[in-house]
């Protein structure tokens, strides 16, 4: 009787969280629907099947330009978030020091903290400043945001991590730096990885931080928002598609290779 | 700067730096300007309170009140939406777990704007819901453009900032805990809520902060789904800040939505230890 409660109960929280799965990736389908249309306007049921949209999406030489500058904005906040990130979070989570409490409210702040308002604080501050406004004034912008985010990432790596590997090392003679390259990296590693996947896919997805301080570059966020508003094209739907499956495989793969990556370490300590 | 030589504080300098240069700077820069007469460019003149005493005169406040009650109900509709699922993730789940909290997670990286633009698909006019209604001779009107739709994509853009922090707080309650309050006689009732929900407080307490603190700064729901039924106070701003070019304005308006913000963040986060919530033994 009991079980077979229990076995009804389980089933109804696995139909709700399905639906609400479902809920999540409905309009991804509706945008790859849109974007295999070979007319103009959309319509449903689709009269007109076709890829010519994606031909053309990919051919111009505007969304080339687009692409080049998200991706280079994502790269460097991937690479610099990733940096300051890791040692935050040794601060955050593996030393214990006066004041550490403080910081990490700190550390939250940004997180919890409306987008849009940040990005405008950002325009005045560079106004008040005299700097012009570029992808790298972006970059900055999404640092703010994306470096506490990849710290908490790696903060989680790093309250599993036992002290005493290092001063293992210590002891047996190491450097500083050796400690840090062969101790430390090494094992933290899972969490520096998933730090670099939020990093890269956080800043390629933004729009409210690049809304105000990109100036006179465009990233794909904010040519989408431009297009949505001002008027229809298939090429929305074309990119957002593409945006949506590039990150679910970059996501994957990444948790792919971590699962991988441990298993094979597992094996190696076994041998 | 003794301080400086221990590993810990010396780790925190370079995020320190960043968080003076890109978070308190420019949050001051904004109080700086939201004091100086209306429509002036330059921080250097006599500070005044003008603005703000225009943003209770004028209609400003409206759109204030409209943003802090749809957030409320995005909260509210977002708890009852997601308890069940972290639920699911935490105690049903098992092997699973881990690749339904991927597909949770995967939508948080795809812009927001385009994943309601996959909305505005589906319900518009001819569009996927009313095309295939269509053809079987129903032709309601469109949800598109009213109220509801704007908590809708509210909803739906926030879930996850609810779903992740409810979960982790779930996972805090102990099985042992549990099973003796079941041993013990209670009813299912009774441990929901004297051992469920109090020890998975922190968590859930995080969710809702979150997803608030989020959906009060929402302002692409309103004006991609609800064709801008409604103005929420971040496009009051948006529209100070570009056709109104009344900079100082725009800086009283954020000022505001700062302190409700930061008064309710530090609020509630005073009253948690982060190491318990993120893990450590």
């Amino acid at each position: 009787m009991e079980a077979k409660q229990t076995n009804w109960r389980n089933g109804l929280v696995w139909t709700w969280s399905l639906a609400v799965v479902a809920f999540l990736y409905l309009p991804s389908v509706c945008l790859l629907l849109a974007s295999l249309t070979d007319s103009r306007y959309f319509t449903f049921p689709i009269t007109k099947w076709g890829l010519s949209w994606w031909a053309k999406t990919f051919n111009s030489l505007e969304i080339h330009a687009l692409f080049k500058t998200s991706i280079s904005i994502a790269l460097c906040v991937t690479v610099i978030s990733v940096v300051i990130a890791l040692f935050g979070a040794l601060a955050f989570a593996r030393y214990e020091w006066k004041g550490r409490s403080i910081y990490q409210k700190i550390v939250l702040l940004p997180i919890f903290f409306p987008q849009s308002v940040l990005g405008l604080a950002l325009l005045l501050w560079f106004n008040a400043l005299g700097l012009d406004l570029s992808w790298k004034s972006a970059v900055f912008a999404h640092l703010v945001w994306i470096v506490p985010v990849v710290t908490l990432v790696i903060s989680i790596q790093v309250y599993s991590f036992d002290p005493a590997l290092e001063e293992a090392a210590y002891d047996l003679g190491a450097t500083r730096w050796q400690v840090f390259r062969e101790v430390t990296l090494p094992v933290l590693f899972p969490g520096i990885f998933s730090g670099m996947l939020f990093a890269f896919l956080l800043s390629w997805g933004n729009f409210p931080l690049s809304l105000f301080t990109t100036g006179a570059d465009t990233t794909i966020p904010e040519y989408l928002y431009a297009k949505m508003v001002a008027g229809y094209t298939p090429g929305v739907p074309v990119l957002g598609t593409v945006n949506t499956f590039g990150a679910a495989f970059l996501l994957l793969g990444g948790y792919g290779l971590i699962l991988w990556w441990r298993r094979s370490r597992i094996g190696d300590s076994k041998e | 700067m003794a301080m400086l030589r221990q590993p810990g504080p010396r780790n925190a300098i370079p995020l320190m730096l960043l968080m003076l240069v890109g978070f308190a700077a420019p949050l001051l820069a904004v109080i700086g300007f939201s004091l100086v007469p209306a429509r002036s460019f330059s921080l250097w003149q006599m500070p005044t309170l003008e603005n703000y005493a225009g943003v209770f005169s004028g209609t400003n406040y409206i759109s204030f009140v409209y943003s802090l009650v749809f957030a409320a109900l995005t909260v509210i509709v977002l708890a009852v939406v997601c308890y069940p699922v972290a639920l699911g993730l935490v105690r049903v789940f098992g092997k699973w777990s881990m690749f339904m909290s991927l597909l949770f997670t995967i939508p948080l990286f795809v812009s927001e704007n385009v994943r309601l633009y996959g909305w505005v698909l589906f319900f518009i006019k001819n569009g996927v819901l009313l095309g295939t209604l269509k053809t079987i001779g129903i032709e309601p009107e469109s949800w598109l453009f009213t109220q509801s739709i704007i908590l809708f994509g509210m909803v739906y853009v926030y879930l996850p900032f609810m779903l992740f922090p409810m979960t982790l707080g779930i996972s805090m309650v102990p099985k042992e805990t549990r099973d003796a309050a079941f041993d013990l006689g209670a009813t299912r009732w009774q441990v929901f809520r004297e051992v469920d929900l109090p020890l998975s407080m922190p968590g859930i307490t995080i969710g809702f902060l979150l997803s608030f603190v989020l959906a009060v700064g929402a302002i692409a729901e309103a004006k991609v789904l609800g064709g801008q039924r409604i103005i929420p106070v971040t496009h009051d701003i948006e529209i100070a800040f570009t056709y109104a070019q009344n900079w100082p304005m725009g800086s009283a308006l954020s000022v505001l939505l700062m302190l409700v913000v930061g008064v309710l963040v530090l609020v509630v986060l005073r009253r948690f230890d982060l190491d318990t919530i993120l893990g450590k033994k």
